[in-house]
């Protein structure tokens, strides 16, 4: 790509009666497009504002906000919404990260270090790589009725439990944390593999501590965001007969749990004003903080591994 | 690789031999992923065919589970209502917004703008639907009359999702247009205009398109936005009337599911197991969809690499 400066000299250079009018028309449509790029990002900042305003009751005077520490330590209720609390849901969806962090990390790892260091250039790899590519497309709703069919109903491990839910939710972002783990072996450089093979590693030596090292950050950084999309996911959990009110903490793989966009979906069908716009509003910034921690924790990795990389 | 495998696999290796199998056993975990989606889904779909004919299921224009009436037009046509509004919404300000980042923005504002762009499709659905029934449908309702649970809010909602699924593919394919033919069009005068839709976006067309159908099979496979903020009315889409299809309730196949799924009815119910047919199909439309836009974009690679 050119840069912005010899885009549009040829431009500048022709102004000839006809320039003058195009560039009417290229003016014009450069905001356009800029307008259309901030189309999204505007209308969700509005929309984080409006819920935020709402979560913390900021214009009116009547209501406390509805986020507190109440809210956080509570359990939740579903006929007092002043009494209503996130805290089995948020134990829940951490309880389900932790869980889906051990079954994908290491899955997902191990599935890309084969496709980069050992498959062949062959038509079995490319199978695999595109079977991959249509995984991560597979709508969400879909992957909870395999969890239903496959964990719920063939092996029989329960409705709505921890590890029904951590199964299924990690068949569902294993594609992503794959994709991610390839990426970042792809940009460890060759000359560091024949650097190791010349001090007679062998490829697992090289694997180990040549090529893992280096691409952990960006394994990291993909493995974190995929969890991030994983604690987001609401289909999968219905459909696996999440329950739609947990009181307690999970205590074991086997508790039924539920977890916040879950509680955040059984809250949004109350009709009552108080929990559309006060307790459901709480748990939607809850949900976002805790989702922008974790983001932010990816990129911090990222940004890190970047500057050293840049010395 | 293309080093010479100098590795040779002594004793010290049968460690690593070991690691090389199960490398290989989670790579072809992803295959039986697949086959376990379609076996999981054809296995109770064929219970369900056993006790509603295909026929009538295929061709059918009326939905009503409790009724044992499973027709699955009106779910299909509701489908395509919220897919046809989101795609109005997110394949023109999609492709406007990859032509900024690609043709017009300085490398400072682009570093800025696509990480903004990628947390659209990274907030939850859930809080989209909810976003969807409690801020935009009642500010619409105040210029149309709009039900509280209605198809346009919903499509509005999940175009504005899919935005950068359109943005972020389009403006790869169009980085992948060499830089000498906007070069020689610039040295017949034309301005950015002509070069960014004459020369640009036309050579970029296959990968566009990709991107298009991706997002529409993303439109067609989206569930909590449309299971919250369009309803749970099951009904035939009337191509004749645009008002009533965008301004009322309409139910999609993947609400449909979260409907059935949300009840208790569970087992060897044809309710419970019909399910696996609207999720059979749904599977279907969404991994032909994908697979053709996968199809469709290995092309521009290969002309331009």
């Amino acid at each position: 790509m050119s840069s912005e400066t010899e885009r549009s000299d040829p431009v500048d250079a022709s102004e000839s009666n006809f320039g003058r009018v195009s560039r009417t028309k290229d003016v014009a449509f450069r905001w356009l497009t800029l307008a259309a790029a901030l189309v999204g990002i505007v209308a969700l900042a509005v929309l984080l504002l409006n819920v935020l305003v709402d979560a913390l009751a900021l214009f009116e005077p009547e209501y406390s906000p509805w986020l507190n520490w109440q809210f956080l330590t509570n359990p939740p209720s579903f006929s007092d919404p002043y009494d209503a609390g996130f805290f089995p849901a948020i134990v829940g969806s951490i309880a389900l990260m932790i869980v889906i962090a051990l079954i994908t990390f290491p899955l997902g790892v191990g599935a890309a270090i084969y496709l980069e260091e050992y498959a062949s250039d062959g038509y079995l790899t490319r199978f695999i790589q595109l079977n991959i590519a249509n995984l991560a497309g597979v709508p969400s709703v879909v992957y909870g009725l395999l969890g239903l069919g496959l964990f719920v109903g063939l092996l029989n491990i329960g409705f709505g439990t921890l590890l029904v839910a951590g199964f299924t939710v990690s068949l569902l972002i294993l594609p992503i944390v794959i994709i991610s783990a390839q990426e970042a072996i792809r940009s460890v450089p060759d000359s560091q593999r024949q650097a190791s093979y010349g001090m007679g590693a062998t490829k697992w030596q090289t694997i180990r501590n040549v090529i893992l090292p280096r691409a952990m950050p960006g394994i990291l950084t993909g493995t974190i965001l995929a969890l991030g999309r994983a604690i987001g996911e609401t289909a999968p959990l219905i459909m696996i007969g999440a329950p739609t009110a947990v009181f307690g903490v999970p205590n074991s793989l086997f508790s039924k749990i539920s977890a916040m966009p879950m509680q955040i979906f059984t809250w949004a069908d109350r009709p009552e004003m108080e929990f559309q716009y006060g307790v459901v509003a709480a748990g939607v910034v809850t949900l976002l903080v805790i989702l922008l921690s974790i983001n932010s924790i990816a990129i911090l990795i990222r940004n890190k591994y970047q500057r050293k990389n840049g010395q | 690789m293309s080093a010479p495998d100098l590795t040779h696999d002594g004793a010290r290796s049968a460690r690593g031999a070991a690691f090389k199998v199960f490398f290989a056993l989670c790579a072809f975990l992803s295959i039986l992923t697949t086959v376990a989606i379609v076996a999981t889904l054809l296995y109770d779909a064929v219970d369900f065919f056993a006790a509603v004919s295909p026929v009538e299921f295929f061709t059918g224009t009326t939905w009503t589970p409790e009724n044992e009436v499973y027709g699955v037009w009106p779910l299909i046509s509701g489908t395509l209502i919220i897919t046809l509004g989101s795609a109005l919404i997110a394949l023109p300000i999609g492709l406007l917004t990859a032509i900024y980042l690609s043709e017009y923005a300085t490398d400072r504002r682009r570093a800025y703008l696509k990480p903004a762009l990628e947390v659209l499709a990274g907030v939850p659905t859930v809080v989209y639907g909810y976003f969807a029934l409690v801020y935009i449908t009642p500010v619409l309702d105040r210029i149309l009359p709009l039900g509280t649970f209605n198809a346009l809010s919903a499509s509005i909602m999940v175009g504005i999702m899919i935005i950068p699924m359109v943005s972020s593919i389009s403006e790869d394919a169009m980085s992948a247009v060499p830089d000498s033919l906007r070069q020689a069009s610039y040295g017949l005068g034309a301005t950015n205009f002509t070069v960014s839709t004459s020369v640009v976006v036309p050579s970029a067309l296959s990968g566009i398109l990709s991107s298009y159908i991706l997002a529409l099979s993303r439109a067609i496979g989206e569930t909590m936005i449309v299971a919250i903020a369009a309803g749970q009315t099951s009904r035939m889409i009337d191509l004749t009337d645009p008002g009533g299809m965008f301004l009322e309730s309409v139910q999609t196949m993947t609400a449909a599911m979260v409907q059935i799924g949300a009840s208790d009815v569970i087992g060897e119910s044809t309710e419970y197991k019909s399910l696996f047919a609207v999720g059979l199909t749904l599977f279907v439309i969404t991994f032909a969809m994908n697979l053709i836009s996968e199809w469709v974009s290995s092309r521009y690679r290969e002309v331009y690499r």
